[in-house]
């Protein structure tokens, strides 16, 4: 189990803030392709990755990253601070 | 060090004080305030901040010890406010303390870059004209790369 969250307009496009998934994807990219497959609103969301950030336990991270230990992953358009 | 992630306003000239009174052993203070830009129409009625808790205060801590360690600073302060803000609101505050103001400088423009990319926030416009996510610059990201 794994607790996605979804920020900005992702999460808009994807309908929720996070959810709980039961997945065996082995990286990032793996889930995304999961995701993508299950939903035309996730297909969406994840259609272009140069356009979204993703983070494995608040950290930063990259779409190849494995997932094995990870508890929480977010995904989210570049940041906009200050 | 101090790090505050909050949606209550914030005083920056009581903040400036306060930081100041505390800043034993400095010799120079910069700080920094951004606050809400009016949309390029003129007609932002709000600006609403969203965050990702626990990840907000972790990126925050971790550039504001990077600030510390790369520079000869005695202190340094990071406001930023999330939730719904008024055009001229300030948003965020930056200050810094060191004996000479090279360091104070450097460092306040290190931390308003890293803050800029890697805090993260997002920033969504509501105007009379529509409402739209503020992208974010290719300036911004490629201005880490000086440091």
């Amino acid at each position: 189990m794994i607790d996605v969250l979804y920020f900005a307009w992702v999460r808009e496009r994807i309908g929720l803030p996070r959810e709980r998934i039961d997945t065996n994807a082995a990286t990032v990219n793996d889930l995304i392709a999961e995701l993508s497959a299950r939903e035309e609103r996730y297909a969406v969301a994840f259609s272009d990755l140069s356009s979204l950030r993703v983070a494995l336990d608040q950290e930063l991270s990259d779409f190849d990253a494995p997932l094995a230990g990870v508890r929480e992953i977010a995904f989210f358009p570049p940041m906009t601070g200050g | 060090m101090r790090i505050c992630v909050q949606s209550d306003p914030f005083d920056m000239g009581a903040e400036a004080n306060r930081f100041t009174q505390s800043a034993t052993g400095a010799g120079a203070i910069v700080t920094f305030t951004g606050i809400t830009r009016d949309s390029a129409a003129g007609d932002l009625a709000v600006m609403e901040i969203e965050h990702y808790p626990g990840m907000t205060e972790r990126a925050l801590n971790e550039i504001a010890t990077q600030a510390m360690t790369r520079w000869q600073l005695t202190d340094c302060l990071v406001i930023h406010r999330h939730g719904r803000l008024a055009p001229t609101d300030p948003i965020m505050m930056v200050a810094t303390a060191a004996r000479h103001r090279a360091d104070a400088f450097a460092a306040a423009e290190f931390l308003m870059d890293y803050l800029k990319s890697r805090a993260p926030f997002w920033k969504k416009e509501i105007a009379k004209s529509g409402t739209a996510w503020v992208a974010a610059r290719d300036e911004d990201e490629a201005a880490l790369k000086r440091w």
